[in-house]
């Protein structure tokens, strides 16, 4: 397991000298989107909460810097600070809403947040540019490294991206970690034990929140423009996709689900017109396939692999 | 000093493989196609738009042969979504993966915004259909020319024409709430207020509203009511103003859009009379449309609208620009150039482009009537030569701040 | 004052419409505690099929349209269920990407078939005079609206109360074993109580259609609406769909009139207080 991770992580630097700047793009937004599933992933795989408003966190924090940067002139590194802050905070608020519910009450509180976020930022177009979204954006140039080159930008977010994985994986399997899926799991047991289910879960919902606004901030990085569309259902729906098909369960599926959605959404594009429809039937061919997702169904057909040679 | 003869025929001999490898290279870059990328929103909600600037653009190439100024063409479609982080990375396939010399729309003004700066960078000449005021007025770019028309520019001469000729006093507009809608209706308040009529209404509804009978209900009496609407939108909205009876008290005058030929082909009878303001109709009576428009309603069946007539318009400037340069499309200056001095006839008229990217051309004045057992917009007067600033001064509009919701302001709105 | 009047009567078929819309999805998440997100895209598939079929046969009325319509998509919907839903009882995030997954698919059909266009449903002949009455004008076939609502609220109630199918349907919900072990066949009550879920979805389409028209992104603009209703009206209570229906349908309609900033917000901020205060909606039942 670990020789295949620093595989794939090495395999991943020297990506930018094995194909052209397209790729090296397109890869960048696979590990954005990437960071972004995985902190979604945090709320419903390990805590058994499905949320359908996480594009909040990235929407915030994407509009956050972009404001900051433009229209109040900060550089990028106080930008950085105070949106991730906003939006942990945000989080933290949220969470005190979205909590009082669970289940199919749970989802429509976060949907109904985000839809809220949605609104706000069409609405106060004074602020927020409404339609048009902010654009002439920059990107931040780190110890005087500039990031506008397809590679340079590919490997910082690389870096991100190990970064936040590392550090999720830490936070997963963790104390902590263990007592979270305990109250996914067994809530009325775990309270019995003297744990607090409802902080637990609310400690939860911040992290996630807080890699959802990094994740926010590498989006509006790449792109140079934020528009409201970032904020919308659709962008929750793909994350919560993404973390569903590739294996809510596991740390590393996310990752592969977003992958997918986004190599389908801008890539088999290209060939297929009704690349629309071939994403919903790849869904369905998960679903009845592999029911656990991805990663789960991949890795028990290697144990049986394995199993089979022995 | 005298050269070695070595060196001589060396240096001839350099000359004539670099001369020979110079000619084999144009040669070859005159043979390879020129490739030019179509981003259109094929899915989603711009889907019916979309669908139809793909097919006009295919149908002008196959008309030609896939052969413009003597090169071959190649089309490359990339279908947005209407979504603007993929338009971005659809311009960057068409630009990174597929090379292309040049790239016709995208049509939503948060499309164009979100790839601007990429297409401006990279020097691609971009042939814009969208209408986003500032994109050829306090923020233009170099490397963008606009074909169609801005929110407003549409607007104006209908305005002038509601308080002129129909004597109108008082209007209500209403429009979605976003910029294309903001910006319309700005531009429509200002010119019928300088001609003398009063607001005394705007509504803007929001983008996914599910009803629109409330809204109707608050409709206040008026002479007319403009639709700045778009799409599917504009077309429910009128439905029900239909329906409740108010289009027996209120003249309806609408946009560029608001009765495109692709709302028209599912409306009936209800619509005729409807006065709307747009740079194109399938009825006009110039040599380019008059092959046009058959050709597209033999081969799809309905007339082209806005959408249709924007790429097809694209491809005869663009043919223009090619013929003027001798097909050398891998010179970018030369070709955008070309593309702004063009002083073209096209399906819409003769135009030509401001030193801004704008498009200077006719703005036609059309009502629904019933043609062939079809409704169509027949043309019923036409304003030359019309700029994105109208009659305004230059320097003076720059110097306002670009319309949008609360600018111009409304001075006339009643409570 | 004829202000009023009209709002009152278009909150009343606002409300109508939601109902239309939302009480499918009642039924299937009431019953089988399944979100069904591919509801929006049912009730879409209804309104383009809806409008199709009027188009095509020039002697078809609307509720013989909708009767059609509504079965077919009932029989897509059984299908559905059957091959895919089935196995999916005990995996609540599959069955999240599988009916999303079926929205997509539905939705990239309908776009296929009938292109991007807005395509009207009809308004009936004999119902497109608008009533006239004290001065006002509102259109007959929304007044009609909401007695297709009260009707249809009345069959489905009729059938879960008062027939020995809605009793078994009943019985298999509350206690599926013990339904088993005294001979009902649960698994394909089930199957029928989705289809009619569907069917119901559909028909409502092509009765929503003379005032949505149908249009791609109907789908996405609908299922929220049917969300909301079923969460403020609260799970599992058909009479909760009814009220909340008509409850958010003024909401709507008298909110975007008088505070037009909140336009965007005016129905989430609600259902936000609601479930935050009163999870279970306004009749549902407290699920342990």
């Amino acid at each position: 397991m670990r020789v295949g991770g620093a595989l794939l992580v090495g395999a991943l630097l020297i990506l930018p000298f094995l194909v052209g700047d397209f790729y090296v793009n397109l890869a960048s937004q696979v590990l954005i989107a990437a960071i972004f599933a995985l902190s979604l992933n945090l709320l419903v795989g390990f805590g058994g909460m499905t949320s359908l408003g996480h594009a909040s966190y990235l929407g915030v924090a994407a509009y956050a810097s972009a404001l900051l940067t433009t229209k109040y002139g900060f550089g990028h590194g106080t930008a950085a600070v105070v949106s991730i802050l906003g939006t942990t905070t945000m989080a933290a608020l949220f969470g005190l809403i979205a909590l009082r519910a669970s289940g199919l009450g749970f989802l429509m509180i976060t949907l109904a947040l985000s839809q809220v976020l949605w609104g706000l930022a069409y609405r106060m177009s004074g602020v927020t540019n409404g339609d048009n979204g902010i654009s002439g954006l920059s990107r931040p140039a780190p110890f005087g490294i500039s990031l506008e080159s397809p590679a340079s930008f590919y490997w910082f977010v690389l870096i991100v991206a190990t970064i936040a994985f590392l550090m999720l994986a830490i936070f997963v399997s963790s104390a902590f970690g263990a007592s979270l899926r305990g109250v996914r799991d067994q809530p009325r047991r775990m309270a019995a034990l003297g744990f607090d289910p409802w902080l637990i879960r609310w400690i939860t919902f911040v992290y996630a929140g807080f890699w959802g606004g990094i994740s926010g901030l590498l989006y509006v990085y790449y792109h140079k423009y934020i528009h409201p569309t970032s904020l919308s259902t659709t962008s929750s729906a793909e994350a919560l996709l993404s973390v569903i098909a590739g294996g809510s369960g596991t740390l590393g599926g996310p990752a592969v689900g977003a992958a997918l959605v986004l190599l389908l959404k801008n890539y088999a594009s290209i060939y297929i017109e009704r690349w629309n429809m071939l994403l919903g039937l790849v869904f369905l061919f998960i679903v009845l396939l592999m029911p656990r997702g991805i990663v789960p169904a991949l890795s028990s057909f290697a144990e049986k692999w394995r199993g089979d040679i022995r | 000093m005298t050269i070695s003869r070595r060196r001589f025929v060396g240096g001839i001999a350099g000359a004539g493989i670099a001369h020979l490898t110079a000619s084999r290279r144009a040669l070859a870059e005159s043979s390879e196609p020129i490739r030019v990328g179509l981003l259109a929103a094929k899915t989603g909600p711009l889907a019916s738009g979309g669908i139809d600037m793909d097919l006009a653009l295919t149908m002008f190439l196959k008309e030609r042969d896939n052969i413009l100024a003597g090169r071959k063409v190649e089309l490359i479609v990339a279908d947005t979504a209407g979504v603007p982080a993929t338009a971005r990375t659809k311009a960057q396939e068409l630009v990174e993966r597929s090379k292309v010399h040049c790239i016709v729309g995208p049509l939503a003004a948060f499309e164009a915004l979100a790839i601007i700066d990429y297409l401006t960078e990279q020097e691609i000449p971009t042939l814009g259909v969208s209408a986003a005021e500032d994109m050829t007025q306090r923020h233009p770019s170099p490397w963008y020319i606009r074909l169609t028309s801005t929110s407003a520019q549409c607007a104006y001469p209908l305005a002038e024409y509601s308080a002129k000729e129909l004597k109108y006093k008082r209007i209500v507009t209403i429009a979605d709430d976003f910029a294309y809608g903001h910006e319309m209706c700005a531009g429509f308040q200002r010119a019928f207020e300088d001609n003398g009529g009063k607001i005394v209404q705007k509504i803007f509804t929001p983008l996914a509203t599910p009803d629109y009978g409330s809204y109707v209900a608050q409709v206040k009496a008026a002479d007319a009511i403009f639709l700045g609407t778009a799409g599917s939108n504009g077309f429910r909205f009128l439905r029900q103003f239909i329906e409740y009876g108010l289009k027996e008290k209120m003249a309806v005058i609408g946009g560029m859009t608001a009765l495109d030929e692709s709302v028209l082909r599912n409306m009936g009878d209800e619509a005729l009379g409807i006065l709307t303001t747009s740079w194109y109709s399938a009825e006009l009576d110039n040599p380019a449309n008059k092959t046009f428009a058959p050709a597209f309603r033999k081969q799809f069946k309905y007339d082209p609208g806005y959408y249709a007539a924007s790429t097809y318009l694209s491809g005869e400037v663009l043919e223009g620009a090619l013929k003027s340069i001798k097909a050398d499309a891998g010179d970018r200056k030369a070709l955008m150039a070309a593309l702004r001095g063009s002083n073209v006839g096209t399906i819409r008229g003769i135009i030509k482009f401001d030193d801004l990217g704008n498009v200077i051309g006719n703005v036609y004045i059309r009502k629904v009537t019933k043609s062939d057992g079809r409704l169509v917009n027949a043309v019923i007067k036409t304003y030359p030569d019309v700029s994105q600033f109208w009659t305004y001064d230059r320097a003076e509009f720059l110097k306002n701040p670009v319309y949008s919701r609360d600018f111009p302001p409304a001075k006339n709105l009643e409570q | 004052m004829q202000f009023w009047i009209i709002q009152i009567l278009n909150s009343l078929s606002l409300g109508a419409l939601l109902f239309l819309l939302s009480s499918g999805f009642s039924l299937i998440f009431g019953l089988m505690r399944i979100a069904n997100l591919t509801h929006g895209a049912l009730f879409m598939l209804g309104t383009y099929f809806g409008a199709a079929l009027l188009r095509s046969y020039e002697g078809l009325n609307i509720w013989e349209a909708a009767l059609c319509a509504g079965m077919a998509i009932a029989a897509i919907g059984g299908i559905f269920e059957r091959l895919v839903l089935r196995r999916l009882r005990t995996n609540p995030l599959g069955q999240v990407l599988v009916t999303l997954g079926m929205s997509f698919i539905i939705s990239d059909a309908c776009l296929m078939l009938w292109g991007g266009d807005s395509i009207p449903v009809p308004t009936p002949q004999h119902l497109q005079a608008p009533t006239r009455l004290f001065g006002l004008v509102f259109p007959t076939y929304r007044l009609v609206l909401v007695g297709c609502a009260v009707a249809v609220a009345v069959v489905l109630y009729l059938v879960m109360e008062r027939t020995r199918l809605g009793a078994m349907i009943r019985a298999g919900v509350d206690d599926p074993q013990m339904a088993r072990a005294v001979g009902i066949r649960v698994s394909n009550l089930f199957t029928l109580v989705f289809c009619l879920g569907a069917g119901v979805a559909g028909a409502g389409g092509v009765l929503a259609g003379p005032v949505l028209s149908a249009y791609p992104g109907l789908d996405s603009d609908m299922l929220p609406l049917a969300l909301i209703v079923v969460i403020l009206g609260g799970i599992g209570s058909l009479l909760g769909a009814f009220v909340g229906s008509f409850v958010i349908g003024s909401i709507y309609t008298f909110g975007t009139a008088l505070f037009p900033e909140l336009a965007y917000v005016i129905l989430f901020l609600p259902m936000i207080f609601v479930i935050a205060f009163r999870p279970q909606g306004l009749f549902g039942r407290v699920v342990t």
